[in-house]
């Protein structure tokens, strides 16, 4: 699998990075080299087998915890926004979003 | 069948979000009340900050598994939370959590009657599903003052996270639906449900209960055309407006020669058009992948048959239950289960009074008429199901005219005292003694010869010139019935 | 009494316990060190907040309420939050961040007064930005030098933390290891470090990498330290991390002194092939020989997808931390760009401007690998292999006990040496990402020494909930040996 300039494109857009052409053109050859790697993971049959996303699911069952619908968190608004960027009145403040 | 508009056929497939009524967020401890100051009701695991993780809120749960039941859905034994990544100032993780391949419930339908001319129609709109997920913060963008404490003159827009991590259930349909009145039938239908049910309080106007209708038209037997999605219909009065609007849109578009493309469009109540927003880039690609927070959901067949055994009676199930046992026609049955509380007042009266057609009549009508005149709920009603009863009751044993029965109502409605206080208080009792009756028509007809030589000519008109002076010359108290019957003998 | 950095935690606690020294006396001995931040191990100090909680812990001590560790100081690797000094992951987009709360382990070290072990808190240690790298060379506030040789580096992420260890400027530190970040700095430190059960720790208030591999656990010299802190960090945490077990707290240190007679080492063969240096191979030969010394028996067996663990892994790992990072966006909180033309330019600017290079690369992977089209090929296929590496772990665990081997294929290099070539790093991280995968107990034990007399350590990896049964062995080797022992010179 090999990446375009396209795809680095689209992907830096995706993921809200800006890029300089030059790091555009290194993360281009270094995420292609890694890609390199990856082949001999494709290559695997793994017809039948359940992905694994809780670790220790490989030898038991773990399900999802439920807790009390209980509202106990109390208002620490000044605490959690006091290293926000920009602040006002409580809001946070962002560049003006146009829909 | 389907109504077509100038020979198209329309398409509609809608999506809900229905806030869900627990106490605290979907994944946080946070309360959900409306109206709290901005950022006062978002803890750390809401506002995303570094090292936080979701845990999830049973009460979200267990209403999906209500919602699943009242539908006739299945309700999925293993169910997985998803990521939905894209960047927005009112997403503060940068990603939302909701569910995506396997959702809670799947499947189920929702019913309900239309008037299709003179006809009254049962329709069923099939749903693909219903899955849990956590509301998004909100961006107040009206005040042009904000930004002004950082200097900046363009203006910014502020992000309020109190909503952030409220629980949503988004309820999608089958593309089932083939005309704007059908649409909002569902959704009132289905707004019905929750708020019956108790899973929602139905509050559009604080967004607890958000439509969005994907809208296409084609020609009959073609393929699905390209839809466009309304987003955000938060009124039924305007839903069905922005739907017509589309529609014709769409045909003009089509007719012109020009391709819909598929877009997200927003209802301009001032225009009554929809316009198409600014397409947010990529907006499609949101990498969707299990959430490694959060493993399986899993619901066991006990735990949904305990709380089916705990749900109230359904509104589908109460109005074939009324059209069983009270003999009401099935629009009577409809319109008496639109709430627990309109039917419950419903089955109080019928039950006390034993005439059931004339308790929905009158709850149907004067109720209803009064009470969204005065902008009341039934539970706000100044008239008991008793005193309605009791009222129905003297008509039903004669005591009182119809005409009577009204003005004793109003007297009920203005808390003037019981149905029997009242009566006597105005007088209306109803004169059921014949003697006194026949006197009066033997007056009336001496008094109005003419009338009663046309009648008798053949002209059934005339008759009304003698029923008017009777009921004067009564006062009002004499019985219709009595009067027709007895001018009837006498005039042969 | 020794000096209080030759002092390991149990002499420590006991000490303090005894009242021959006072937590104040300790903590102020420690925070002398600190002056100039050698290996450039700290990125937080703060001696107000530090001598006030030595001052609470002799409180306790007076009081009679002490927590098992009371007074002991302890240094946080920089992606646990706390209240009391910045948290910056090791990068710059959360320059000037303050937590409004601390991580549920530095909770659990911490004051005893509410719960915790008593521990006083030195500073918070630096590490590869958000933990992603294996030199900690990837710190946004510069690189961490390795005591031993300060040419080279000391392994990473949590590089800080054993560089802090190693040089005694805290006898014990927090470390996270998603892919080996605690081993193998660890071994090449010369260090004992562990990583518990996937699960066993609290992930809540840990800076978020890789959600379904990252765990906590303790780096210190000796078994019996890091038994010490790992009873104290282990334990559910319903209420917080959806992903803690229910698995009760455990007393690690209960079984530390049991014979290991019949232990039953299993050797995978492919952890022995042409990658492994041979002055690494030498090392860990020499501990298994020791092991069989002990009564422990040697059994050949095979994990055979441990080369499949690094595509796997950097499939996984990346595809998470892409979805995991996306918070850090200017708008709540840490770095916000100056200039920006909208609120798409103050996003890219923001992240490009807070990210290193290598946060940047896995970001971009991890979003590819995700997009549309390409789930199914590589997260999906990822997930299902990681699934078959557990499996060959579990018919592995039939055969044998524990599984030996080396941490990494070499000791630690030299700065430059690798040439930025990411790949190549990837690649060295062979021997550590399968019990990652698989999400097993893992430690390093320090073995010997290999080229340019640097550190070699042994892996040891265990069945699930296993800790005990690791720690017992590594302490026993301990006994045997004194590699643990050795220290930097001029230390």
């Amino acid at each position: 699998m090999s990446l375009t300039p396209q795809d680095i494109a689209r992907i830096a857009n995706l993921a809200r990075l800006e890029l300089q052409p030059e790091e555009s053109e290194r993360m281009l050859t270094q995420i292609n080299g890694f890609f390199g790697i990856v082949q001999a993971m494709q290559a695997v049959d793994t017809t039948g087998i359940e992905p694994m996303a809780h670790p220790v699911a490989a030898i038991q069952d773990i399900t999802l915890r439920l807790r009390p619908d209980v509202a106990s968190e109390p208002n620490q608004r000044d605490l959690n926004q006091r290293s926000a960027p920009a602040v006002e009145r409580g809001l946070f403040l962002v560049p003006k979003v146009i829909e | 069948m389907s109504k077509l508009v100038q020979g198209y056929e329309v398409v509609i497939g809608f999506e809900t979000h229905a806030q869900l009524s627990t106490k605290s967020k979907i994944f946080s401890r946070a309360s959900v009340a409306f109206g709290a100051e901005p950022n006062t009701q978002a803890c750390a695991v809401d506002m995303a900050l570094p090292g936080t993780l979701p845990v999830m809120n049973i009460g979200a749960v267990e209403r999906a598994i209500e919602f699943g039941l009242a539908i006739n859905a299945h309700i999925a034994e293993r169910s997985i939370f998803a990521r939905k990544n894209y960047f927005y100032p009112d997403l503060p993780k940068g990603y939302q959590i909701s569910q995506f391949e396997i959702p809670v419930v799947q499947g189920g339908e929702v019913s309900f009657f239309l008037e299709v001319g003179k006809e009254t129609v049962r329709k069923t709109v099939r749903l693909e599903r219903a899955h849990l997920e956590e509301d998004a913060g909100k961006s107040l963008h009206e005040d042009s003052s904000l930004g002004a404490s950082i200097g900046d003159g363009r203006g910014q827009s502020g992000i309020d996270l109190n909503r952030a991590g409220t629980p949503l259930l988004e309820i999608v349909t089958q593309p089932d639906m083939r005309s704007s009145e059908e649409a909002v039938a569902y959704a009132k239908e289905l707004h019905k449900i929750v708020t019956w049910i108790g899973i929602c309080d139905g509050n559009m106007q604080e967004g607890s209960f958000r439509c969005d209708a994907n809208v296409s038209v084609r020609k009959p037997g073609g393929q699905l055309g390209t839809r466009r999605e309304i987003k955000n219909l938060n009124s039924f009065k305007f839903m069905q407006q922005a739907i017509d609007y589309e529609v014709r849109w769409q045909i003009d578009q089509i007719e012109d020669g020009i391709a819909i493309q598929q877009a997200t469009v927003l209802f301009d109540t001032d225009t009554g058009e929809t316009r198409a927003m600014r397409t947010k880039e990529d907006a499609a690609d949101y990498r969707y992948f299990p959430d490694p927070d959060l493993p399986p959901l899993v619901i066991g067949r006990d735990w949904v048959e305990r709380v089916k055994g705990e749900m109230a009676e359904l509104p589908r199930v109460m109005a074939e239950r009324f059209v069983q046992d009270y003999a009401l026609p099935e629009y009577d049955a409809t319109q008496l289960t639109q709430s627990k509380a309109v039917a419950a007042y419903f089955e109080a009266t019928a039950k006390a009074c034993g005439q059931a057609k004339l308790a929905s009549n009158w709850i149907m009508g004067e109720v209803s008429r009064r009470l969204n005149a005065s902008e009341k709920s039934i539970e706000q009603a100044p008239v008991s199901a008793a005193q309605l009863a009791a009222l129905i009751g003297r008509i039903s044993d004669n005591t009182i005219s119809n005409n009577a029965a009204r003005q004793v109502f109003e007297g009920l409605w203005n808390q003037e005292g019981d149905v029997d206080v009242i009566i006597e208080a105005k007088g209306l009792k109803q004169m059921n003694d014949t003697g006194e009756l026949e006197k009066i028509i033997d007056e009336v007809l001496a008094a109005n010869p003419k009338n009663v030589e046309e009648f008798k000519a053949g002209n059934a008109k005339a008759l009304n010139g003698l029923v008017g002076p009777i009921m004067k010359a009564s006062k009002g108290k004499a019985n219709p019935g009595q009067v027709n019957a007895l001018l009837m003998k006498k005039l042969g | 009494m020794n000096s209080f950095h030759d002092m390991t935690v149990a002499e420590l606690a006991q000490a303090l316990k005894t009242k021959q020294a006072s937590a104040v006396e300790v903590a102020t001995g420690f925070l002398a060190r600190l002056g100039g931040n050698p290996h450039n191990a700290f990125l937080d100090i703060d001696s107000e907040v530090t001598l006030a909680q030595a001052q609470a812990s002799d409180a306790r001590l007076a009081a009679g309420t002490a927590g098992p560790l009371e007074g002991v100081p302890v240094g946080h690797k920089d992606v646990f939050v706390t209240r009391d000094f910045a948290t910056t992951a090791g990068s710059k987009i959360l320059t000037g961040y303050r937590s409004p709360f601390d991580a549920t382990l530095v909770q659990k070290l911490g004051a005893s007064a509410s719960g915790g072990a008593g521990m006083v808190t030195v500073g918070k240690l630096n590490c590869d930005e958000f933990a992603m790298g294996s030199a900690n060379e990837n710190s946004a506030f510069g690189k961490v030098t390795n005591p031993w040789d300060t040419a080279r580096v000391p392994g990473g992420s949590s590089g800080g933390s054993a560089a802090a260890v190693a040089a005694r400027l805290v006898p014990a530190a927090t470390g996270t290891d998603t892919g080996g970040s605690i081993r193998q700095p660890a071994s090449f430190c010369g260090i004992t470090g562990i990583k518990p059960t996937y699960g066993r720790a609290s992930r809540y208030g840990m800076i978020a990498y890789a959600s379904s591999l990252d765990q906590g656990g303790p780096m210190a010299r000796t078994a019996e330290d890091c038994a010490l802190l790992l009873s104290a960090m282990c334990g559910p945490d319903l209420d917080r991390d959806s992903t803690s077990l229910d698995v009760p707290a455990e007393d690690f240190t209960a079984s530390l002194k049991n014979s290991i007679e019949g232990l039953r080492i299993g050797i995978p063969k492919e952890f022995f092939g042409e990658g492994l240096s041979a002055d690494v191979r030498a090392a860990v030969d020499g501990a298994l020989r020791e092991y069989e010394k002990l009564g422990a028996k040697l059994v050949p067996i095979s994990l055979p997808r441990t080369e499949l663990s690094i595509p796997v892994y950097y499939i996984i790992a990346p595809a998470e931390a892409s979805s995991n990072l996306s918070r850090f966006d200017g708008v709540k909180f840490g770095h916000r760009a100056k200039d920006y033309t909208d609120l798409v330019d103050m996003y890219k600017k923001t992240r490009a401007e807070g990210f290193g290079n290598e946060v940047k690369r896995r970001i971009m992977t991890g979003a590819y690998v995700l997009s549309h089209g390409y789930y199914d090929a590589y997260y999906l296929q990822a997930q299902k292999i990681r699934r078959m590496i557990a499996d060959d772990f579990q018919n592995a665990f039939k055969e044998c006990d524990v599984i030996a081997g080396p941490v990494a294929p070499s000791v630690a290099w030299k700065f430059g040496e690798n040439a930025g070539d990411p790949v190549a790093d990837y690649l060295a991280d062979i021997f550590t990402l399968p019990a990652s995968l698989a999400g097993l107990p893992g430690m390093s034990v320090p073995a010997g020494f290999g080229a340019g007399n640097m550190p070699v350590g042994l892996q040891l990896i265990g069945n699930y909930f296993k800790e005990a049964q690791l720690l017992n062995a590594a302490h026993r080797l301990q006994q045997a040996t004194d590699f643990h022992l050795q220290k930097p010179a001029g230390v």
